[in-house]
């Protein structure tokens, strides 16, 4: 009863003065930043905090994954959906250097974490104790901040600290280390949340010349193009985008991560942008007269090679990150503020009107791309399906509605292209790391984030076997997730580029599978295989109709190449069609 | 490739340091000196850092260091830009060797003896590295015991008024 008392008064028993164990404080620090759900696994070095953990399981949601990089990737995309910070708990040692790829995938793609790692008691610090690793330094390169708790006093006013870190600005993981003498050491409970740091402006000040520049060249460019990132979602600016766009009447393309930020059933949505993007705003980025680009970082798989890359055209760069401008390619006209803030002054003075000629080469350019790629590839004449078939099936049985979780490779590629994003924030992927693994996890906190979703997770026979454990979760939650993979028996993408660029030797790349079908049902989660065409569509349906967990294997063609292509080191021009 | 030198304003916090060399290392840039200690804020470390670098890169790597948490300002410059110097400190071990040249060779190089004992002397020099090297050298036929010399320090020729810049932080 006791459990109830305490979770009931939660909020008033906030700076009661009480006095309270550490590992109770961090509890509380969570409940106070708003926290339901978490993610992790328990360990020695943890404990104390999980015991705490029992005494509010009304208040924390806590899943237990099955490897602690699938409790990253599963944290990794509640976060993205809810934007919120994901939290993961973990104890130290192996189960803290198993969040690594988490981490480093959270910094690369902007996703904001709050990551808890137990360590041994202060006194051994430094010693090579039992499960000690040095975290803060291991970590230091893949998180926004980092910090080492060794004192009860410490631990409230460094989780509101990292909670403000990790959602405001550019959104990025912040990793806690918190000894174990911290967590059982008791003191006076006093929360305040975060509300500046000194040596930190997230939000910049924004310069109204730098948006009267823009203004200027967009206002007189007769070819421009909008190139939209993930930014525009972290900041909610689909709206603003909408407006800008239409406005200006600008072909808008996205990026990887960018994508669902622009309906792409909108006439001025022109397709993806990158190595396996679509044609058209890949050729075009060479042929615009002004490039405006939005929360998005020039990734080299999206310029190509960087000298041959808009040489032609001026460009506008709208981010957060200051250190993002002139990093990669350099701009005519950076604009340092939340695409958002940014987009909101622009719509004010910003006008255009219809671009016939300019709007018509991009569906030129999308004509010869569906004549010699699309077409081919979803409606594939040869024995085995293609990859394009299953998720052009899916995106039209779930009406581009679902929220798809992708991993890494070909499959990821194809669901980019081929599936049609109708509403913001409905792509989970791994893009700056390219983590292969991490699909079926981030589908599993998609899910937890969004009950009521559709949630599809799409992967390869290679990269589901990385984080395979975490079906456990599905089961263990019952959790309505759909898992597809896309097997072809291979590391498709790896292939790929041996069959390209290494004359075909096929070195290690073929895989011999297990019954996947098996596998899945040893979990007690429905499961399926197809390898026929004819049967495709029933089993999709079959899939999105049942009410529980799905897994549904497709044997796809080996030899299929994800097409078209920039090939490494080509400027994005030169973009091949087969 | 160009030597610059780069100014970085931070809190003095444990980890600081290694977050700013992660700059440099995971670009493969050695950092040729490097000085450490409190600005005239307390609480404010200064650090004065000298590196060869690509003029293209070297923006890049400056406004990197200014996104880490803790670290309120990073500035780079020039040689010209600057007003620099380090200390070096010799050791001398004391000698029948040593006789009046040893004091003229001092007074003109504008270095000063800092000590003198029955076991060894210290000559203290303030300049360039060139300077103190070139001391060091016409030294050495005395036999020099010890040779330490500090990393740089500088000071820019920018307008700025740093000192209050950096009070407005704390206030």
């Amino acid at each position: 009863m006791e459990t109830a008392t305490k979770a009931e008064n939660i909020k008033e028993m906030n700076n009661t003065g009480e006095t309270l164990s550490g590992a109770e404080i961090l509890v509380r620090s969570l409940i106070q930043e708003g926290v339901d759900t978490m993610f992790g696994y328990i360990g020695g070095a943890i404990m104390p905090v999980y015991d705490a953990l029992y005494d509010y399981q009304k208040e924390l949601k806590h899943y237990m994954s099955r490897h602690e990089q699938g409790a990253t990737h599963s944290a990794q995309a509640y976060a993205r959906l809810t934007k919120k910070p994901g939290v993961c708990f973990t104890t130290s040692g192996p189960g803290a250097t198993n969040l690594l790829t988490g981490l480093a995938d959270a910094y690369l793609d902007s996703t904001p974490m709050v990551v808890i790692t137990g360590q041994v008691p202060s006194g051994l610090l430094g010693s090579d104790a039992f499960q000690e690793t040095n975290m803060v330094g291991l970590s230091m390169p893949v998180t926004k901040w980092n910090f080492q708790i060794t004192k009860v006093e410490e631990i409230a006013e460094v989780m509101a600290k990292a909670f403000y870190i990790a959602r405001t600005g550019r959104p990025g993981p912040v990793l806690i280390d918190i000894t174990k003498d911290a967590q059982v050491q008791k003191t006076e409970y006093k929360y305040e949340r975060c509300k500046g740091i000194r040596s930190y402006q997230p939000v910049p000040k924004l310069n109204m010349g730098e948006i009267s520049a823009a203004a200027e060249l967009i206002n007189s460019a007769k070819k421009p193009m909008i190139l939209a990132g993930q930014g525009i979602l972290l900041s909610g600016a689909e709206q603003e985008l909408m407006e800008f766009a239409e406005k200006t009447q600008t072909p808008v393309a996205c990026t990887l991560l960018g994508l669902s930020s622009f309906p792409t059933d909108h006439p001025l949505y022109v397709g993806m942008l990158g190595m396996h993007g679509n044609y058209g705003p890949n050729m075009n980025t060479n042929q615009c007269d002004v490039l405006i680009a939005i929360g998005m970082r020039f990734d080299d798989r999206v310029t190509g090679d960087t000298s041959k890359y808009a040489k032609q055209a001026k460009i506008i760069h709208i981010d957060i990150d200051r250190s993002e401008h002139n990093k990669n390619i350099s701009v005519d006209v950076p604009v340092l503020a939340d695409a958002k803030q940014a987009l909101t002054e622009l719509n004010k003075v910003v006008r255009g009107s219809e671009r016939e000629e300019w709007m018509q080469s991009f569906k030129d350019y999308y004509q010869l791309e569906y004549e010699k790629v699309i077409e081919n590839q979803t409606h594939s004449s040869r024995e085995r399906i293609n990859m394009a078939e299953v998720i052009d099936c899916l995106s039209e049985k779930t009406n581009g509605e679902a929220v798809l979780c992708t991993d890494v490779g070909q499959h990821q590629m194809t669901s980019a292209r081929y599936y049609k994003f109708k509403n913001p924030n409905t792509q989970v992927t791994s893009g700056g790391l390219g983590t292969m693994g991490f699909g079926m996890p981030a589908a599993i906190g998609a899910q937890i984030a969004d009950p009521n979703a559709t949630v599809v997770s799409v992967s390869g026979d290679g990269g589901f076997q990385m984080t395979i454990q975490e079906l456990a979760v599905i089961r263990q939650y019952k959790l309505p997730v759909k898992s597809i993979v896309l097997n072809n028996s291979f590391l498709g993408m790896v292939r790929q580029w041996q069959d390209l660029f290494f004359e075909q030797r096929f070195s290690y790349t073929e895989m011999d599978n297990p019954d996947f079908v098996k596998i899945v049902e040893g979990y007690g989660i429905k499961a399926k295989r197809v390898s026929k065409r004819e049967e495709l569509q029933d089993a999709i349906q079959e899939m999105l109709d049942f009410p529980g967990a799905f897994f549904l294997e497709v044997v796809v063609e080996t030899e299929s190449n994800v097409l078209p292509m920039i090939a490494p080191g080509a400027a994005v021009s030169e973009m091949r069609l087969e | 490739m160009k030597e610059y030198t780069i100014t970085v304003f931070s809190e003095n916090n444990i980890g600081l340091l290694n977050e700013v060399t992660i700059v440099f290392s995971r670009r493969k840039i050695n950092i040729e000196s490097l000085t450490v200690s409190e600005s005239e804020v307390k609480g404010i470390s200064r650090y004065t850092i000298v590196a060869f670098m690509d003029e293209s890169k070297v923006e890049n790597v400056v406004l990197q260091l200014e996104k880490i948490i803790g670290v309120f300002k990073a500035l780079y410059f020039e040689a010209e830009e600057i007003v620099h110097q380090e200390v070096a400190l010799f050791k001398i071990a004391n000698s029948s060797k040593l006789n009046g040249n040893l004091e003229a060779l001092v007074r003109n190089q504008n270095a000063k003896i800092l000590t003198v004992n029955p076991e060894f002397l210290v000559i203290e020099k303030v300049g360039y590295k060139a300077e103190n090297q070139q001391l060091f050298n016409e030294l050495e036929q005395y036999g020099v015991l010890q040779f330490a010399r500090s990393g740089r320090v500088a000071v820019s020729c920018l307008q700025k008024d740093f000192t209050k810049y950096l009070k407005e932080f704390v206030a």
